[in-house]
């Protein structure tokens, strides 16, 4: 899309424009208006695929174009499901016919390798060049691999998957537990906050635990922990208790949790108390935002990406929103839940802005359920604000589930975690 | 506190529109495109962006295609007695309650607003 006016002129008129004058204030210039506005898309995950299908909901008049490599998307929730034998792949993939046959989103399955945030444009592998009048760049996590001395991503390919983004990492896993001698222990080493999903390595290890019971009773699971608590702690623990008593051995940070080093060849952890040799050894390294929000200068020290709370734009590069895991978005955890209710409240502010309009204040929600075993749900959720210190949650809303739920709510959770999940990727994908 | 969060609003709006200079309202789009935009009701934004977090539950406009209920079709009257109820732990729930002390009256009424608006919309057409 070719501007005639430079940008000097255009930000004049968007200043009037904004300032309420009326329309009249273009004048002659009006034909130049006549190109439709297109936004592009980086990522088609619970973030990515959000904006996209709210943009053109909101506001058919936008043209939206979502780039992602896969042509199915394998979701990080539910995986866990997957490793403990209570899912299949198929169920937790989703693929972008829907958004791009009835929602109008021009889906390029492809990678990009390059943003220039000066010309608005974005390079993709396979070479062609895609305009942009704004930008929204969802690309979830990366691993900060040399950060464990002796793993990398080939280990984490071969012998100790990290299984922290779906996909093949997560049948590597699962084939490793079918595979695993009865007796042999499975290790989870967890990663320092932040990091995506916090209380997933404690749901893997409940299912993972549930599988085991059934299927290798003389094995157990052991949590090697880089933290000294964690997300749902209380709850867990007494589910553990409950479900799976002498089969989750959780190790806090200080108590010989914390991680080393990794051998491969010997299948050992290494910690301050000493070695863990484990069957099946799940790394989930310390993290990063994704290689493209780094690469493309979004990030700050901290290998995150800063962003304004309203509409989700980069504190760092104008005209490009950051949201999803990659970005620091004040008390909201790094979860899929999060990542869309960004995408929605980013595409209203999006469809605002190119109205001329001021976005609305955002309101954010976030609700992680959690299996503890098939028949046994808890939940953390929290509704958020912003205020003059950020995003923050709203005090007496949201929370847990209490620690005294009888049996039949937790059940009640546990359907609803599926009913949630059956809607939220109808909500995204569908 | 709120007057900051208000200039936030504006700088977010001014330095967003000025950097990038592509989001100019325009009537020429406007009227060549009569027909998707015909589709677009002007309505309140806060009710809105309030309202599209309900969806990642209840379904996309509130149609829910698994077990967790849907609520398309009720009346902003049902929707703001069931929020109310849910705040005030009159009306049982798992999750519910915990979300809706998260919102004030007003914005319990603009939320049931914008679902009730929905359905009326499109039982007219």
């Amino acid at each position: 899309m070719s501007q005639k006016f430079t940008r000097r002129d255009f930000n004049k008129l968007f200043i009037a424009g904004a300032a309420g004058s009326t329309l009249g204030v273009f004048g002659g210039k009006k034909a130049a208006f006549a190109n439709q506005k297109h936004v592009v898309v980086i990522g088609g995950g619970f973030g990515g695929a959000s904006t996209a299908k709210y943009i053109r909901k909101l506001d058919p008049s936008i043209s939206v174009t979502l780039i992602e490599p896969a042509t199915t998307f394998y979701t990080c929730p539910f995986s866990n499901w997957v490793m403990g034998g209570l899912k299949e792949m198929k169920d937790i993939g989703h693929t972008f016919e829907v958004l791009q046959n009835k929602h109008g989103v021009d889906v390029i399955h492809d990678e990009v390798v390059e943003i220039d945030a000066v010309n608005h444009s974005v390079t993709l592998e396979g070479g062609d060049e895609v305009k942009y009048d704004r930008l929204v760049v969802s690309p979830g996590i990366d691993f900060k691999f040399d950060a464990i001395e002796g793993y990398s991503e080939d280990v984490a390919n071969s012998s100790m998957p990290h299984a922290y983004k779906a996909g093949p990492q997560t049948e590597l896993l699962t084939k490793q537990l079918q595979e695993m001698q009865d007796g042999e222990n499975v290790i989870i080493c967890a990663p320092g906050n932040p990091f995506r999903c916090p209380p997933g390595p404690y749901e893997r290890a409940s299912l993972i635990a549930n599988y085991l019971k059934k299927n290798k009773p003389n094995s157990k699971v052991i949590i090697l922990d880089a933290k000294e608590k964690f997300s749902k702690q209380g709850l867990f623990t007494k589910g553990w208790e409950r479900l799976y008593s002498g089969i989750i051995e959780w190790r806090a940070g200080s108590a010989g949790g914390k991680v080393l080093s990794v051998d491969p060849a010997t299948m050992t952890v290494q910690t301050a108390s000493g070695p863990v040799k484990g069957g099946v050894i799940n790394v989930i390294p310390p993290q990063s935002a994704g290689k493209i929000a780094i690469d493309a200068g979004l990030a700050d020290e901290t290998g995150w990406c800063p962003v304004n709370p309203i509409t989700f734009e980069s504190a760092i590069q104008p005209g490009i929103h950051v949201i999803g895991d990659a970005a620091i978005a004040g008390a909201m955890p790094k979860s899929g839940f999060a990542a869309s209710s960004q995408g929605k409240v980013t595409a209203a502010s999006i469809v605002r802005l190119m109205q001329g309009k001021v976005p609305a204040p955002p309101s954010l929600v976030n609700t992680c359920y959690s299996l503890v075993g098939p028949g046994y749900g808890i939940s953390v959720a929290a509704v958020y604000k912003l205020t003059s210190d950020g995003i923050v949650s709203i005090k007496g809303a949201g929370g847990l589930t209490p620690m005294d739920a009888d049996d039949d709510q937790l059940s009640e959770e546990a359907t609803y975690a599926r009913g949630w999940y059956n809607n939220i990727a109808q909500d995204i994908w569908g | 506190m709120v007057k900051k969060i208000t200039s936030l609003l504006s700088v977010g709006l001014i330095s967003a529109g000025a950097l990038t200079g592509c989001d100019t309202p325009s009537s020429d789009t406007r009227d060549s495109e009569k027909q998707s935009t015909a589709q677009i009701v002007e309505v309140d934004p806060r009710g809105e962006i309030l309202a599209l977090s309900c969806a990642s539950c209840h379904g996309t406009d509130g149609k829910s295609v698994g077990i967790l209920p849907g609520f398309y079709g009720k009346s902003a009257t049902y929707l703001k007695t069931a929020l109310m109820d849910f705040k005030n732990d009159e009306r049982y729930s798992t999750v519910m309650g915990r979300h809706a002390k998260g919102y004030s009256d007003e914005e319990i009424e603009l939320i049931a607003e914008y679902f009730g608006s929905l359905s009326q919309q499109n039982s007219s057409k």
